[in-house]
C-alpha cells in the first residue's frame, strides 16, 4: 500500500517536472509546477513532515506560483516559438550534462545508503511542539534573519517593480 | 512493502536534474526561474528525507528557511524581469545583452 501511494506521487512529481521544463508555454508549464509540488507535500506527508507539507501547499502553491502566474500575465509573453531558433549544440550539451549529473547522484545515494531500512517514525518527529521549540530556541537567530530578509525582499521587490516616474500602468502599455 | 527513504533521495535526485536541465536548456527567463524553484523543491524533498532517516528534525527547520529564501528570491527575481521587460520587451535570456560588453 505505502509502495503504491509512493509510486503514484513520486510518478506524478517526475512527470509534471518534465512538463515544467519542456513545456513552451510559461502558463501551461507554472501549472505542472504546481501538480509538482502539490505531489511532493503529498511525500513530505510519508515521510512524517505534516507542518512542511503544509506550508509547501500554502506557500509554494499559494503564494509563489500565485505570483508566478500574475507577472506571467502581466507580461503578456508570447510562446517561445516566436524568439529565435533555439541552440541545438547547447541544449544536447546541456541533456549529456544531466545525465552525467544523474549517474554521479543516483551512484552516491546508492553507495551511501544501499539496503538502508527507514527508522520508524516517532512521535517525536512528527511534533510541531518540538519542531517550534527547536526554531524558537537553537535558531532563533537565523529566524529572526528570515524575517529581516524577507522585509528586504518586498522592499526590493516594490522598488524594483515600480515605474521611475510613479504612474501605475502594466509594463506592455508603455510605449504607447 | 515500507519504502526504503533511499527510494525519495533518488527521487529528489531526479527531480533536480531535471530542473537542472531545463535552467540550462530555457531561455525564457519565467521558465529558467521554474527550473530553480524544481531544484529548490528536489533539495526540500532530501533534506527531509535525510531528517527521517537521521530521526534529527533540523532538516525540517532548514527546509522552513528554504521556503523563506525561495519566496524572496521569487518576489525580487520576478520584479527584475518585469524591470527588464519594461527596458527591452523581452525577457529572452539570450537577448538581455544590457550588461553584455
Amino acid at each position: 500500500m505505502e509502495l503504491f501511494v509512493f509510486s503514484l506521487f513520486a510518478l506524478g512529481a517526475l512527470v509534471s517536472a518534465l512538463a515544467v521544463v519542456s513545456h513552451r508555454n510559461p502558463v501551461y508549464a507554472t501549472m505542472s509546477l504546481v501538480v509538482t509540488l502539490v505531489c511532493v507535500a503529498a511525500l513530505f506527508l510519508m515521510l512524517g513532515a505534516p507542518f512542511i507539507a503544509t506550508l509547501q501547499v500554502l506557500i509554494y502553491t499559494g503564494a509563489i506560483v500565485v505570483l508566478f502566474l500574475f507577472v506571467i500575465m502581466l507580461l503578456n509573453i508570447q510562446r517561445e516559438e516566436h524568439s529565435a531558433p533555439s541552440g541545438g549544440a547547447q541544449r544536447w550539451a546541456a541533456i549529456l550534462m544531466g545525465f552525467v549529473l544523474a549517474g554521479l547522484l543516483f551512484g552516491l545515494f546508492w553507495r551511501a545508503h544501499a539496503g538502508a531500512e527507514i527508522q520508524p517514525l516517532t512521535e517525536d518527529q512528527v511534533s510541531l511542539t518540538r519542531l517550534a521549540r527547536l526554531l524558537f530556541t537553537e535558531y532563533m537567530l537565523p529566524f529572526q534573519a528570515i524575517g529581516l530578509l524577507l522585509l528586504a525582499a518586498v522592499v526590493a521587490a516594490t522598488v524594483l517593480a515600480r515605474r521611475p516616474d510613479g504612474r501605475i500602468t502594466a509594463p506592455g502599455e508603455e510605449s504607447k | 512493502m515500507i519504502v526504503p527513504a533511499t527510494w525519495y533521495m533518488l527521487l529528489a535526485a531526479g527531480l533536480f536534474v531535471i530542473g537542472t536541465i531545463g535552467a540550462l536548456t530555457r531561455r525564457n527567463g519565467i521558465s529558467i526561474f521554474l527550473s530553480i524553484e524544481l531544484m529548490l523543491n528536489a533539495v526540500n524533498l532530501l533534506l527531509i528525507a535525510y531528517s527521517r532517516q537521521l530521526g534529527d528534525l533540523t532538516g525540517q527547520v532548514i527546509v522552513f528557511f528554504v521556503l523563506a529564501v525561495a519566496a524572496a528570491e521569487a518576489a525580487v527575481g520576478l520584479a527584475l524581469f518585469i524591470a527588464i521587460f519594461r527596458h527591452g520587451h523581452t525577457i529572452d535570456v539570450n537577448r538581455m545583452n544590457l550588461m553584455r560588453w
